[in-house]
């Protein structure tokens, strides 16, 4: 026998389900009352430094289809690389319930120690048993040196990571779940 | 600090074929493992003035007046996998009302809406990690998978904790129910024990006489390597 190692182990996690927005974005969807507003509205307060971007988005499934039902939330550092203070830099991003586009005003990020400008998005669903985790980066930023993007054996799946300009200050990222350009999540 | 790299075995896989929904939504590829950077260490820092009173109570924090159902209070610990009580999480819940219908305009169900209940509430963990809910106990309700299957009564759950790379969603079934070993979602989990972790036990010595039932459920989220010597977390 050997003395027990007394760690706990984490709680298993189960889908959002469909009605993920009664709980975290309620008056998205209709249900005012509750909570004066939702939490996540916006990441940072208007009158914040930086470049004011907009980041537009559809998640797809494995047959093509959009996700109307997900929910995003990003987390990233201000633009001058650094994280919060207080809930700064973190923003709920219910998708349309039409057409599925998620939609994220911020400003961009600056790049944190190696790392090159991201978003890290965290994308729950029915669906999704288990929440996934990836990040956005910036077409046109020095990515050579990102320790992330360096472990990535694949490189073909890079540019799953890496948000196309569509106009100034507009930046697209879709996310594709499954099959063709599948995008990279992560274990981390 | 760095975060313990999560273990899955004790989480559903991505492709859950009992669970229809998640065939098409499931990453076919492998995950990209690796240590937390100062991104996934660092998160939201939530404070208790951007909660309201009542907020906790979902019997009344709708209109004001009693949502129908049986009364329960809900209460437990957020722990991290050290064993240390996580305090200042936000706990975020939402569930069907007493006869198992959403207020959600997709919630299609037999069962009436009951105009006093809303169906989420939130609150933030105490010092020592130490949260309570009021509300009433959901309906078990029935979902288009296979031909009859059914939800067991469960409240959905959402935790942030201090590091992003903790956020958690789950969910929490009750002591005793028969649906839970018929639900499809449920059994995503592959291991019993693992399962038994999501259902809360009736605790007599925290009901109130002639007012309500409780049930204890602890949820515990990824803790950090404990170590003197300390590198600096990847990408810094
Ligand atoms: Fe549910």
């Amino acid at each position: 026998m050997v003395q027990p190692l007394e760690y706990l182990k984490e709680t298993p996690s189960q889908t959002a389900g469909p009605y993920v927005h009664i709980g975290t974005t309620p008056n998205f969807i209709g249900n005012a009352g509750i909570y004066p507003e939702d939490l996540g509205l916006k990441p940072f307060p208007d009158d914040v430094a930086g470049e004011k971007i907009k980041v537009t988005g559809i998640v797809y499934d494995g047959t093509g289809t959009p996700l109307r039902d997900v929910l995003l939330e990003s987390w990233q550092a201000d633009a001058s690389g650094t994280y919060g203070p207080g809930i700064q830099g973190w923003a709920r991003l219910p998708a349309n319930q039409d057409t599925g586009v998620w939609t994220l005003e911020t400003v961009k990020p600056g790049a944190v120690g190696k790392m090159a400008p991201h978003i890290a998005l965290w994308i729950v669903a029915r669906g999704i048993n288990v929440g996934l985790q990836t990040r956005m980066y910036f077409d046109g930023d020095d990515l050579t040196t990102d320790p992330v993007l360096a472990r990535i054996e694949h490189k073909i799946r890079v540019p799953t990571l890496i948000a196309k300009s569509d106009g100034p200050g507009s930046w697209r990222f879709d996310i594709h779940l499954q099959g063709d350009g599948e995008t990279i999540f992560f274990d981390m | 600090m760095t975060l313990h790299p999560r273990t899955r075995d004790q989480h559903p896989p991505a492709y859950a074929p009992g669970y229809k929904t998640s065939v098409p939504r499931s990453p076919k590829q492998a995950l990209l493992a690796m240590g937390a950077t100062a991104t996934e260490q660092t998160g939201p820092v939530f404070g208790h003035s951007m909660l309201g009173e009542l907020d906790s109570n979902l019997i009344l924090n709708f209109t004001g007046e009693p949502a129908v159902g049986e009364r329960i209070v809900v209460y437990g610990r957020v722990l991290d996998e050290n064993g240390r009580p996580v305090p200042n999480a936000l706990v975020e819940v939402w569930q069907a009302n007493a006869g198992g219908r959403y207020r959600h305009k997709k919630d299609g169900y037999l069962a009436p809406l009951d105009p006093n209940f809303g169906g989420c509430g939130r609150v933030l963990t105490g010092e020592d990690g130490s949260y309570e809910f009021l509300t009433v106990k959901p309906g078990a309700y029935p979902w288009p998978n296979g031909p009859n299957d059914w939800r067991p009564a469960h409240i959905h759950y959402s935790l942030c904790g201090p590091s992003f790379g903790q956020r958690l969603i789950t969910q929490m079934y009750f002591e005793g129910d028969p649906l839970i070993a018929r639900c499809p979602i449920a059994n995503t989990i592959a291991n019993k024990a693992d399962l038994d972790r999501l259902v809360a036990p009736l605790d007599m010595n925290r009901a109130r006489p002639l007012d309500f039932l409780a049930y204890k459920f602890d949820i515990v989220l990824r803790g950090n390597r404990q170590t003197m010597f300390e590198n600096k977390p990847e990408g810094m």
